[in-house]
């Protein structure tokens, strides 16, 4: 599969990535992991290819005013590996780790998974789960937009056509937080056929995140409800999971259809659950 | 419109203009003759194209040719050494780790990279770090066995150096 005919330009500061921007027809490429097979496939045909693979400043990993802040261009491996995160955000580390293969994870980025937002990626539900803000920058300036915000169907985001993400900020957990990420994984591609992201907060606030599941990856009000400030016991945990994926339009495919997917949306969320008790 | 790039692939500098959605798999291939890289699936799903890109292992045929400019490049020719097997080219040949062999190139380079990080892994790190690679006739037993037995050799080799 070859793609069709593109231009490429090579970029090295993030305002230049913008300026080559002011194109509609031009498509940002970091990792390529997502963009490539699109592109391949002609699902994607941009007329011009802006590569920010040679923006260092985009694959910081650092702590900054109470925050963790992981560069767009940081690799799905950069975060794996990375002492910060396994020490203050372990369920990332966890997650990292199930995102598609080593060879995947080398080269694919936070910040092009997030933008390219495939209903089954990894890193929404955990950046959903995370109260994530994603910084993003364009011709008119920065802003940044609330994770819970950021995802609005399928393979569609809040991202204008003129702006880059250039990170995603997580709050750093209080002491006692405990997060995790339970996935049932496609065996050959590795993307979620479900997945579920908790993070329970030491007062008791419980979010929780699925991917795969719908046409975006979304937090489930409904089941935090049940289980906010609650203790996890059998009885809260059978009303979390009656709550769950109310009013959810879930996603049926030739890999698992509609009452399956609902099904173990609902196993892993159990898994997820007891994992955090 | 083309673009040059300058990559080093096995230790030798190659310079050549390239058309941006030349895929780095089909300039290995097509351009530099190097066809141990196999294109299998060409979704990145089963690891035959595996690379390694300044290090780290990389499935080439989700990566543009352009990406790779600048870079150093290892593909399976360039494991060998004055033709003495890599220890792990060495173990897929000794365990029968292979049968068709399509799989090989990319198992092999999937399996450098981890021993480089890892060179004590245990069975289960080596079915963990070779999920990116599928076998179709082995079973993955033999493929293995393989990895281990050039974790040993390995062993042996910084022992006697």
């Amino acid at each position: 599969m070859i793609p069709a005919t593109f231009e490429y330009e090579k970029v090295t500061t993030v305002d230049e990535a913008i300026a080559a921007l002011s194109n509609d027809d031009t498509k940002i490429l970091a990792g390529g992991h997502s963009l490539i097979p699109a592109l391949k496939l002609r699902l994607s045909r941009p007329g011009k290819l802006v590569d920010i693979g040679g923006i260092t400043a985009l694959k910081d990993i650092k702590e900054e005013d109470g925050e963790i802040v992981i560069g767009a261009a940081a690799t799905h491996a950069d975060i794996m590996y990375h002492n910060l995160i396994r020490t203050h955000l372990p369920f990332f580390t966890e997650g990292a780790s199930t995102i598609g293969d080593i060879q995947v994870r080398n080269y694919g980025t936070i910040g092009g998974s997030i933008a390219h937002a495939d209903p089954s990626a990894d890193w929404p539900a955990l950046i959903l789960a995370a109260d994530a803000t994603i910084e993003v920058q364009g011709s008119s300036g920065r802003r940044g937009i609330k994770a819970t915000e950021f995802f609005t169907g399928l393979f569609s985001t809040a991202l204008q056509p003129n702006e880059i993400i250039t990170a995603v900020r997580i709050p750093l957990p209080a002491d006692g937080t405990k997060g995790t990420y339970q996935k049932f994984a496609q065996p050959a591609s590795r993307y979620a056929l479900v997945g579920c992201a908790v993070v329970r907060f030491a007062d008791g606030k419980t979010n929780i995140a699925f991917t795969g599941v719908g046409e975006n990856a979304f937090r489930d009000t409904g089941a935090e409800q049940a289980l906010s400030g609650k203790p996890i016991n059998d009885e809260n945990l059978t009303a979390a999971l009656d709550a769950a994926l109310q009013n959810v339009d879930v996603l049926g495919d030739h890999y698992a259809s509609v009452p399956y997917r609902r099904h173990l949306a609902k196993v892993f969320l159990r898994k997820a659950l007891l994992e955090v008790k | 419109m083309n673009t040059r790039i300058q990559v080093t692939v096995n230790g030798v500098q190659y310079s050549h203009m390239v058309e941006p959605r030349l895929l780095l798999v089909h300039y290995l291939r097509d351009v530099l003759r190097l066809t141990g890289t196999h294109v299998g699936c060409d979704t990145s799903s089963c690891g035959a194209c595996t690379i390694h890109v300044n290090g780290k292992a990389t499935k080439c045929c989700t990566m543009l040719a352009v990406q790779a400019n600048g870079c150093q490049i290892t593909t399976i020719e360039g494991l060998s050494h004055n033709g003495d097997l890599h220890p792990l080219q060495e173990g897929f040949k000794e365990c029968h780790g292979l049968q068709c062999g399509f799989c090989t190139p990319g198992m092999i380079m999937t399996a450098a990279d981890l021993l480089q990080h890892n060179p004590q892994p245990t069975e289960n790190d080596i079915r963990h770090a070779l999920e990116g690679n599928f076998c179709r006739c082995t079973g993955y037993h033999n493929i293995v066995k393989s990895v281990l037995y050039a974790a040993e050799k390995l062993k042996e080799h910084a022992v006697v150096h």
